[in-house]
C-alpha cells in the first residue's frame, strides 16, 4: 500500500534535526524506517513531515568509553551482530541482535529505533532494562541522561520530547565475572517475541551474586523490569532454588493477555521457563564458560 | 507533500528523476525504471521478493523511500547476467531448482548474491542464518 503525502527533509547536523521537529509539530523521525514504514502503508502513522537522521554524521559506533558500552543510536542492528567487542564481552546484546527480524532487517533497523519506538514487542528495550542501560537524548537545550527505567512510559510513549532525538544508548561496561541471555520465543523465524526474557549477572569473587538484571519483553504495555526477581538474586548463589523462585517472582510480575501468539497462562509459564534458563545461560558466561 | 530530483545508479547505469517523498524504491525501480524482476510480495517487509542491493547490503526496496537512495548504487537481479550469460548464482538455482513458485526467486538470488561476497565458503548454518534467521 501507498504511504499518504508528507515532506521529506534531510538534515545534515542533529542541531538542524532538532530545529527542523521543533517547528514542525507533525513532523516524525525517520530511521532504519522498519517500523515506522510499514506503519505509513497501512496508514497508521500519518506524519506530515519526515526528518531523516540517516544523514547525520556521528551517529553511528560502538565503543567502550569510561564505565560504558556505547552505541550510536544509527547502529544497525548488522552492525552490532557483527561487532567483535559485542560479542566476545556483551553476550546479552549479542544474543538480543541476533534474533531480531531477519537479516535484510537488520541491515537497515537501528538500536536506536527499536529502543525509541518503545512497541513492547520490541527485543532492545528489556535486554536494555536488565543492562540497567541509560539513553541519551539531544534537544534544543543539548544533551541529556535518561536511564531506561524512566524511559518506556507506556505502548509506543517514551520520556522522549517531540524535539529530542535520542542520539546513544549506554550501558554499563562489561566487568570481569559478568555474562548474560536472551531466550526468545517466536512463531517462526523473524517474528516478534510470544515471551522473550533478558537476564544479566555480575558475579562476586566468592561466586555469590553481586548483581542481577532482568527485563521481560512482550508481557505488558511496557517491557519490564523484574525488580523483586532481581531483588531476591542478588547476594545469592544461583541454584535450582534461588532460580525456581525467581522464575516465579518474574512470572508474577509479567501482564501478559491473550492474543493470537498464546494464553496468558502459556505466557506466564514461557516467563517462569526462560527466566530459569536465560539465568543458568548468564550465570554459564559469567563464569567463563564460553559465549 | 515535497517532490525531489534524486539521481542514482542501478545496474551500473546513472538515473535521474523527480519523485515524491512517498514514492517507495521498489515502486520506482518496478515502475519508473521498468525494472519488473524486483516483485512486490507483501504489505508487511516479510517476504524478501523486492530484494535489491544497496551499496553492496541487501534490503527490502519496499520499505525504503526512492528519494532515501539518492546518491546511492543500487543492483536488481537483471543486473545479474553479463553479456547473455546468467550469473553462477542464476545458473545454480536453474541447475539445484533451487526454488518454489519462484516469485521470491530475484530477492533470494539477490540476498545469495550478497552472502557468497561476504562469505564465499559458507556452511549450512551460516547459509540458513544468512538468508532467513
Ligand atoms: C518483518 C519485520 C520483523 C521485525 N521483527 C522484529 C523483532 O523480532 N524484534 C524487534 O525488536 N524488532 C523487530 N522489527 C522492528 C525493527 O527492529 C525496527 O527496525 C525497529 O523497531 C525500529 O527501528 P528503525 O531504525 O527501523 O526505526 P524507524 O522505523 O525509522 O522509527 C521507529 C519510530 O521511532 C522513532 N525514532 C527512530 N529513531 C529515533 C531516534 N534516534 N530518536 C527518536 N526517535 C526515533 C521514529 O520517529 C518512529 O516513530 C521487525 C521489523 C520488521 C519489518
Ligand atoms: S514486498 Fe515483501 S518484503 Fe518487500
Amino acid at each position: 500500500m501507498i504511504p499518504a503525502s508528507f515532506d521529506y527533509t534531510c538534515p545534515k547536523t542533529v542541531a538542524e534535526a532538532v530545529s527542523l521537529l521543533g517547528q514542525n509539530p507533525e513532523a516524525k523521525i525517520l530511521a532504519g524506517g522498519h517500523s515506522l514504514i510499514p506503519m505509513m502503508r497501512f496508514r497508521m502513522a500519518t506524519p506530515a513531515m519526515l526528518v531523516d537522521i540517516n544523514q547525520l554524521e556521528g551517529l553511528s559506533y560502538i565503543k567502550e568509553e569510561g564505565d560504558w558500552l556505547e552505541i550510536g543510536a544509527m547502529t544497525r542492528e548488522s552492525e552490532l551482530d557483527r561487532s567483535e567487542l559485542v560479542r566476545k564481552s556483551y553476550s546479552l546484546l549479542a544474543d538480543t541482535t541476533r534474533v531480531i527480524a531477519d537479516p535484510l532487517v537488520r541491515n537497515l533497523a537501528t538500536v536506536g529505533g527499536n529502543i525509541a519506538h518503545a512497541d513492547p514487542a520490541n527485543d532492545h528495550p528489556a535486554t536494555m532494562l536488565a543492562y540497567g542501560a541509560e539513553v541519551t537524548a539531544t534537544g534544543p537545550d543539548g544533551e541529556r541522561s535518561i536511564p531506561i527505567g524512566d524511559f518506556f512510559l507506556d505502548a509506543f510513549t517514551t520520556s522522549l520530547s517531540h524535539d529530542e532525538i535520542l542520539t546513544a544508548i549506554r550501558i554499563p561496561r562489561a566487568v570481569e565475572k559478568s555474562g548474560g541471555a536472551y531466550f526468545k520465543l517466536e512463531r517462526k523465524v523473524g517474528d516478534y517475541a510470544t515471551v522473550a526474557v533478558a537476564a544479566q549477572l555480575v558475579l562476586n569473587g566468592d561466586g555469590k551474586i553481586a548483581s542481577a538484571g532482568i527485563g521481560l519483553t512482550n508481557v505488558g504495555l511496557t517491557p519490564i523490569k523484574a525488580t523483586a526477581a532481581e531483588e531476591a538474586l542478588t547476594g545469592k548463589v544461583l541454584d535450582d532454588a534461588s532460580i525456581k523462585e525467581a522464575a516465579r517472582l518474574a512470572s508474577e510480575v509479567a501482564e501478559p493477555i491473550e492474543d493470537q501468539r498464546g494464553s496468558e497462562e502459556y505466557k506466564r509459564h514461557l516467563v517462569r521457563t526462560f527466566t530459569s534458563r536465560a539465568l543458568r545461560k548468564a550465570q554459564e558466561r559469567a563464569e567463563g564458560g564460553g559465549v | 507533500m515535497s517532490t525531489h530530483s534524486i539521481t542514482l545508479k542501478v545496474n551500473g547505469e546513472e538515473h535521474t528523476r523527480e519523485v515524491e517523498a512517498r514514492l517507495l524504491l521498489v515502486h520506482l525501480i518496478r515502475e519508473e525504471l521498468e525494472l519488473t524482476g524486483t516483485h512486490i510480495g507483501c504489505d508487511t517487509t516479510s517476504c524478501g521478493a523486492c530484494t535489491i542491493l544497496l551499496n553492496g547490503r541487501p534490503v527490502k526496496s519496499c520499505t525504503m523511500f526512492a528519494v532515501q537512495a539518492s546518491g546511492a548504487e543500487i543492483a536488481s537481479v537483471e543486473g545479474l547476467a553479463t553479456n547473455g550469460n546468467l550469473h553462477p548464482i542464476q545458473e545454480g538455482f536453474t541447475e539445484k531448482h533451487g526454488l518454489q513458485c519462484g516469485y521470491c526467486t530475484p530477492g533470494m538470488m539477490m540476498t545469495t548474491v550478497a552472502l557468497l561476497k561476504d562469505n564465499p565458503n559458507p556452511n549450512e548454518e551460516d547459509i540458513r542464518w544468512g538468508v532467513a534467521d
